[in-house]
């Protein structure tokens, strides 16, 4: 389905809609508080956009000595091609191990590859930790938001999905009361559990290392009690030296969240004594990517969320508009880079705004990107024929003047006298949810040339 | 092993032109009072900070803390404060460790720009135990306070620590309407001690 028809669904309740949109502006206002308060935010986003570059010029080496590094520290490495060969891995680790019960800390990249429906259909139970992605893993759905899961939900709702899943009380809404219930059964899970399995932030290829950040404490919760240790990452989430770490945690959870840094940043170097940790390493299309001037930068991405939390269609469409692990600005550049077919209609799901360029810790080019998704979509003729036609007439109106003149003194005319119904109708989408402006009387072009009359200039 | 080749020779054929890696050497900001810049911003992310002049000051604020003098599984890692009656050593699995309810642990160093406090996983039997304790008091020695994150790099060198974490006040979710709550699945409250002497006695 196009993007545009499943946020028709979702704006149809106006209300939620914009509840929605206030939920994450909230979170952008937070963040420019904690941006603004550094007087380095530009240098250190620069900074790290210069640290991913040069990481990925040499990203063969890089991967080596990463591997070299952290076999060395008594960690097992792993290479995926694809996500069915990395499901397969982590299968086989677990299988290997007689594990029978996993838990899971937040990881976009499982997500990314269905390692959880894989891994059910292998009779192996897997429990999301995180809270909301525990909540969305309950509803048996995606998650909306990359580090806010469950950003969708209302907290009756989420209630209510506790009341039937974990016993709380009917009708119960408070977040305390909701959030304390979670955490005595995922305390079970946590206990119950013979293998943790997270998402890598950072890997360091200087050190062999590899760093998890949460809010909850469940990656650490959920490798300091089972032996076993299985951490999964794509090729791009690798920086060179330790130090790099300083830039990068600076920015990441101050751009996600506003927070200062998250509550916990574990370092993990080879296994814990007595205990086992593999890392797979996968690419499913990241060198497909590094291979293009025009899309590269996008493998700088952190998964911040900071470009949903400021997109004007994000925050009034929903994550789930998108159909796609990732939703947002960067979500629409990655999954059209996966399947052009199937997420067409993301790169035009952008107002072309440019707010996500400007928060973007990483500096990715966001907007231009999404721009060129769409003139290589066009060329792949992937455009749905009306917007082919319309884009065909506004050409040839724009390259003649005396066209656009025309047009322009026809369109005004119109919006002002013809009756409501034929401007407000199902072939005017400009027309849906809002009023048109009054037109004005005069084109700027008339505007201009009287104002430099008056000047005395002509 | 097929696939290690495959992703590095696609890597190789893909190679963007060499870019040099920045220099990291920065006038980074500093604070005038790092110890009052973290003590703030360790409040602001639902911790405490208490500055003591040694242990036994410790010690005196801890019996004040009803979380700690209610708990009837207490635990102390922390050289010269012999409270508590967990001794983990004498743990042998981490799961033994569900029902503490307070933990007093030593933390390395903490930097001011962000309230984190380094924890080095290798100076306790069991890691779990910063994680699974119902409530964490850190110990750290108020010398040892660093302005910013890159000077807390500075002094790191890994692997040296197998494992280790910054940890940034009480554990915390927002997933449900953005409400902050603290306590999601590690420590409920956090008391970061700050103490001029570490000496035990």
């Amino acid at each position: 389905m196009e993007h545009a028809s499943l946020a028709a669904d979702f704006v149809k309740n106006d209300e939620r809609a914009h509840w929605h949109d206030r939920s994450l502006w909230f979170v952008r206002s937070k963040r420019d508080k904690c941006a603004h308060a550094l007087p380095e935010w530009e240098l250190l986003r620069e900074t790290a956009s210069q640290i991913k570059l040069h990481l990925m010029s040499q990203l063969d080496r890089y991967l080596e000595e990463f591997e070299r590094n952290a076999t060395r520290l008594g960690a097992v490495v792993h290479w995926a091609s694809d996500a069915a060969e990395h499901n397969q891995i982590v299968h086989d680790i677990l299988l290997s191990h007689g594990v029978r019960k996993v838990v899971k800390s937040k990881s976009m990249l499982t997500e990314e590859c269905h390692l959880n429906p894989f891994l059910e259909r292998h009779g192996i139970e897997v429990i999301d930790t995180d809270l909301g992605e525990r909540i969305v893993q309950l509803r048996d759905e995606g998650p909306s938001h990359i580090v806010m899961p469950a950003i969708h939900l209302k907290k009756e709702e989420i209630g209510e999905l506790f009341h039937e899943h974990l016993g709380t009380e009917a009708g119960a809404t408070d977040p305390q009361y909701l959030t304390e219930a979670a955490r005595q059964h995922l305390r079970e899970k946590f206990l119950g559990a013979d293998a943790g399995l997270t998402g890598v932030n950072f890997a360091v290829a200087e050190t062999g290392g590899i760093v998890v950040c949460t809010n909850e404490g469940n990656a650490d919760l959920g490798t300091s009690l089972p032996r076993l240790h299985i951490a999964c990452m794509g090729i791009e989430k690798l920086i060179p030296r330790a130090a790099d770490l300083g830039v990068f945690l600076r920015l990441l959870a101050r751009s996600a969240t506003g927070q200062p840094i998250t509550t916990y940043s574990s370092h993990f170097h080879g296994p814990r004594e007595g205990g086992e940790l593999h890392i797979v390493l996968v690419d499913n299309g990241r060198t497909d990517l590094l291979g293009s001037d025009e899309f590269r930068r996008s493998l700088n991405c952190i998964r911040c969320g900071a470009c949903m939390n400021t997109c004007p269609v994000y925050r009034r469409s929903g994550g789930h508009s998108y159909e796609a692990t990732v939703p947002g600005p960067i979500g629409s550049i990655l999954a059209p880079a996966r399947d052009a077919g199937h997420y067409h209609s993301l790169p035009f799901a952008c107002s072309l705004c440019g707010s996500c360029t400007d928060v973007c810790p990483v500096k990715i080019d966001l907007h231009h990107q999404l721009l060129t998704w769409r003139k290589e979509l066009a060329l792949r003729k992937l455009v749905p024929w009306r917007k082919r036609v319309a884009m065909k007439l506004a050409a040839g109106v724009l390259k003649r003047t005396w066209l656009y003149a025309l047009a322009g003194r026809f369109g005004r005319a119109m919006l002002r006298w013809m009756p409501r119904f034929l401007i407000y109708h199902r072939g005017n989408p400009w027309g849906k949810q809002r009023e048109l402006p009054p037109a004005p009387k005069r084109a700027f072009r008339q505007l201009y040339r009287q104002e430099r009359k008056r000047r005395g200039q002509s | 092993m097929a696939s290690r080749e495959h992703i590095l020779s696609a890597i190789r054929k893909r190679l963007p032109e060499s870019q040099p890696a920045p220099s990291l050497e920065q006038a980074w900001t500093t604070y005038a009072d790092p110890t009052q810049q973290f003590a703030d911003v360790l409040h602001g992310v639902g911790g405490l900070c208490v500055r003591c002049r040694n242990l036994g000051e410790v010690r005196a604020h801890l019996a004040s803390v009803p979380e700690f003098s209610q708990g009837t599984r207490i635990c102390s890692a922390v050289p010269g404060i012999s409270l508590g009656n967990v001794i983990l050593e004498k743990i042998d699995d981490p799961h033994d460790l569900a029902d503490v309810d307070y933990a007093v642990l030593p933390g390395e160093f903490a930097v001011a720009e962000n309230a984190a406090v380094w924890v080095d996983g290798s100076r306790v039997s069991h890691q779990a135990i910063y994680f699974i304790a119902q409530h964490v008091a850190l110990v750290v020695p108020a010398a040892e306070v660093v302005h910013n994150l890159h000077q807390a790099y500075a002094r790191l060198s890994f692997p040296d620590s197998g494992y280790g974490v910054f940890i940034s006040g009480p554990s915390k979710t927002a997933d449900i309407e953005q409400s902050l709550v603290i306590g999601a699945h590690g420590a409920r409250s956090q008391i970061v001690y700050l103490v001029d002497e570490m000496s035990a006695n």
